[in-house]
């Protein structure tokens, strides 16, 4: 029995009623059991907004396809899109950090369990309110049954006037609830790294997942909020006859826009940030080096953090803003990806003569490198605003985004869920199973998006619901379609992974990559109590230290 | 694998180079201003609508004619900064009875500049017929001071709730950390209410 794991009699045995062992689940304020619902939750709507990207997909394949009506393919891109962004990839990233940051920071949970509940289940409540829409939207009006407004809801189309019944109002009330829930989660990583630090781990010497969480959180803080006083806002509109965004009296649809994107952009790099914590965790680990540039990387990440806050707006340069807001927008967002481009060079950096094992997590840690720098290079593009006048609002935007969204955070969570899984549920994720959800998932993402960028540039609008034959998008599309199915293939088989190593997965052990952050000391999965004794580190690898004695890594810090 | 995991749990941490001087920020500080910055932002974006729709209405009443300048009630509730933190103050010394008197000071002067507010919005509802629908003015009028005012309603709700901790003789100087938690809250409201008092008050008019 190792020194971490004190024999305390499992109170959770197998002979315990289901009713029981639910109640245990409902009612636990443990951040590895809220980690996992986080997860499960994001996992569920993943496969429903995949579903709805499908029937987009499927209505898109031919022209003049009449497979979905133009109502209902409007409601699948919004309820795609909101789902996508604030019900699978913030709770998921979220139920990551409340995994591990306490881990990894060598504490025995958040700093505030029961704000942790609370939050994990505002969010749950948020994703039902928004679904609940299918049943209720209809409202006394019989209009709408899902919110069809796009996912940035933009101002007077949000409006009473143009939206009447009540799917909309489930829209904005479902943001609301679930932005307060990120932002209490927010709270409690930020407050969870300052204030449980196990001793020795001073900031310099804190695991760059927690460095990156720690950002994202500050991010959330300050990106969050801004979209819940626009929705309180749209609601005075709504409801109390107010005139913020009602441009009959004199209010302004653009304030709408600024508002909304002063949040959109920076949850943009809320949504990387964590995953570049995955990508920092996994690379030196498979490429068996310390991470190259540990200081500069903190300090990329910060500086990501600073300068992601003031690009917002070059979503806007379609709408006509004047020469200098233009410039500035453009200006910063280029100036974003110079810390981004920091990062690349210290992962590539740290794989630089490494000896690199290709396991399924480090394949997918590659894919997000490559694919990454193209959806950065698309987006240095899109700075432009001479560009961007061209191509706003075409599938060449949508491309790009999904090549950050798919390409970059999805391929990095895979990789995370490759590398983490043993230590969650104590059994090793099949290799060979990973290998084809890895290779097919490559080349159903390449079919899919590289070629959407394609009718972009011949034009062909974002959100329209069928297009004419004849204008060089019809074989495209067809490919486009194909592509995305092939990635759902990739997705179920990973679900199908994840289902069966639970039963049937190989014994993991503490350790099973022979990694040197503190989650890998316990055992796997962790104890309730986490640790029996609260580590003491004295480098950023306290498990390195353990491993080699002889040669400590706090001899060279 | 199994070799280098004996060895990992064989091998006891190293020690801590200076052992008890490991100190950390307590969490409710940390909690309490993490939410401030969040709230923050919130109050910032609503203050942008505010200054953006100065002058934008289309028809009256503009804040020249009808706003009357809070002097009293911004000089009640600044106050109330003070009183909180003399409460505090003798929470942390362990003085019970000098506690309770500020505190419950507080609570009143809270309460006060909420019946100000309320006031105000009766006599601009009555005299002048400005309601939140009335024009840009009111809606950007009533939902930044409103929200304001829903901070100061929280902040009651919470003080009372200590206050009836602490005539039940149960809030000692152990809790003076927590206690300092939601005094931080209810600096911060008055901080904000002096950014809206300067907005809606003076740039606005």
């Amino acid at each position: 029995m190792s020194s971490n794991a004190v024999a305390i009699p499992d109170a959770r045995s197998e002979s315990r009623p289901w009713v029981l062992a639910l109640h245990d689940w409902v009612t636990t304020v443990d951040h590895k059991r809220l980690g996992i619902l986080y997860v499960l939750y994001a996992l569920l709507f993943l496969v429903i907004a995949g579903c709805e990207a499908m029937i987009i997909r499927i209505q898109l394949m031919f022209p003049h396809n009449a497979f979905v009506s133009p109502q209902v393919f409007n409601r699948m891109f919004t309820m795609h899109g909101t789902t996508m962004i604030f019900f699978v990839a913030v709770p998921v990233l979220l139920g990551f950090s409340n995994y591990l940051v306490p881990l990894m920071v060598g504490a025995r949970d958040m700093a505030f369990p029961r704000l942790n509940a609370f939050s994990f289940w505002l969010t749950a409540l948020g994703g039902l309110l928004l679904y609940f829409s299918l049943l209720g939207g209809n409202g006394l009006y019989g209009a709408g049954s899902a919110p069809d407004i796009g996912w940035w809801a933009y101002a007077p189309l949000a409006l009473k006037a143009f939206s009447p019944g009540h799917s909309s109002d489930y829209w904005t009330i479902s943001l609301i609830v679930s932005g307060f829930g990120t932002v209490g989660t927010a709270v409690n990583v930020i407050a969870t790294i300052l204030c449980m630090r196990c001793p020795g781990m001073h900031l310099g010497r804190m695991p760059l997942l927690v460095w990156l969480n720690l950002v994202m959180s500050g991010m959330l803080l300050i990106v969050m909020t801004p979209l819940t006083a626009a929705q309180l806002m749209l609601l005075v509109d709504r409801y109390l006859g107010g005139h913020f965004f009602d441009t009959q009296a004199g209010g302004s649809a653009t304030l709408w826009m600024h508002f909304f994107w002063i949040f959109g952009h920076p949850e943009v790099y809320v949504l990387i940030l964590p995953c570049f914590a995955f990508i920092s965790e996994i690379v030196p680990v498979f490429s068996r080096k310390p991470m190259f540039g540990y200081p500069v990387m903190v300090a990329a990440s910060v500086a990501i953090g600073f300068v992601s806050m003031s690009v917002w707006a070059h979503h806007m340069f379609t709408i006509g803003m004047n020469s200098y807001a233009n410039s500035f927008f453009a200006i910063t967002t280029m100036a974003v990806g110079v810390p981004t481009g920091i990062k690349m060079f210290n992962w590539i950096g740290t794989m630089w003569g490494g000896r690199i094992e290709l396991k399924t997590p480090m394949l997918f840690a590659i894919g997000f490198l490559f694919q990454f720098l193209i959806a950065g290079l698309t987006g240095i593009m899109l700075a432009a605003a001479p560009f961007d006048w061209q191509l706003g609002l075409s599938y060449f935007v949508v491309a790009h985004f999904h090549y950050v969204i798919v390409g970059g955070i999805l391929f990095a969570l895979f990789g995370a869920f490759y590398y983490w899984y043993p230590k969650v549920t104590g059994r090793m994720m099949n290799e060979t199973l990973g290998r084809w959800h890895f290779w097919l998932f490559v080349i159903g993402f390449h079919l899919c998006f590289d070629l959407m960028h394609i009718p972009g540039l011949l034009g062909m609008p974002r959100r329209i619901y069928t297009y004419e034959p004849g204008r060089g998008w019809d074989t495209l599309n067809l490919l486009v379609s194909l592509g995305a199915f092939v990635q759902a293939v990739a997705v179920l088989l990973f679900v199908a992974n994840l289902v069966l190593s639970y039963f049937r997965g190989e014994k993991a052990g503490n350790d099973p990559w022979d990694a040197w952050t503190l989650e890998w000391s316990v055992s796997s999965p962790p104890p309730a109590y986490n640790f029996a004794r609260i580590p003491t580190v004295a480098s950023r690898r306290p498990l390195w230290d353990l491993k080699h004695a002889e040669d400590p890594d706090s001899r060279y810090e | 694998m199994t070799s280098t995991q004996r060895s990992a749990s064989a091998v006891p941490f190293p020690a801590l180079e200076t052992p008890g001087a490991w100190r950390l920020p307590y969490r409710g500080t940390v909690g309490m201003a993490c939410l401030i910055i969040a709230e923050s932002a919130i109050f910032t974006i609503f203050v942008v609508a505010y200054l953006y729709y100065v002058g934008k209405s289309l028809s009256g009443p503009m804040p020249r004619d009808v706003l009357e300048v809070p002097i009293f009630f911004t000089f009640v509730l600044l106050s109330s900064s003070l009183t909180i933190h003399l409460a505090q103050k003798a929470l942390e010394r362990g003085a019970r009875g000098a506690f309770l008197g500020p505190w419950l000071a507080t609570i009143g002067l809270g309460a006060l500049f909420l019946y100000g507010t309320g006031r105000e919005w009766q006599r601009l509802i009555d005299e002048h017929g400005l309601t939140l629908s009335t024009n840009l003015f009111g809606t950007t009028y009533y939902s930044l001071v409103g929200l304001h005012a829903f901070h100061v309603a929280v902040g009651l709700a919470l003080m009372s709730l200590v206050a009836l901790f602490a005539l039940a003789g149960r809030v000692g100087r152990q809790h003076s950390a927590r206690v300092g938690t939601l005094a931080l809250y209810w600096h911060f409201v008055d901080a904000v209410w002096v950014v809206v008092f300067t907005v809606v008050y003076v740039i606005g008019r």
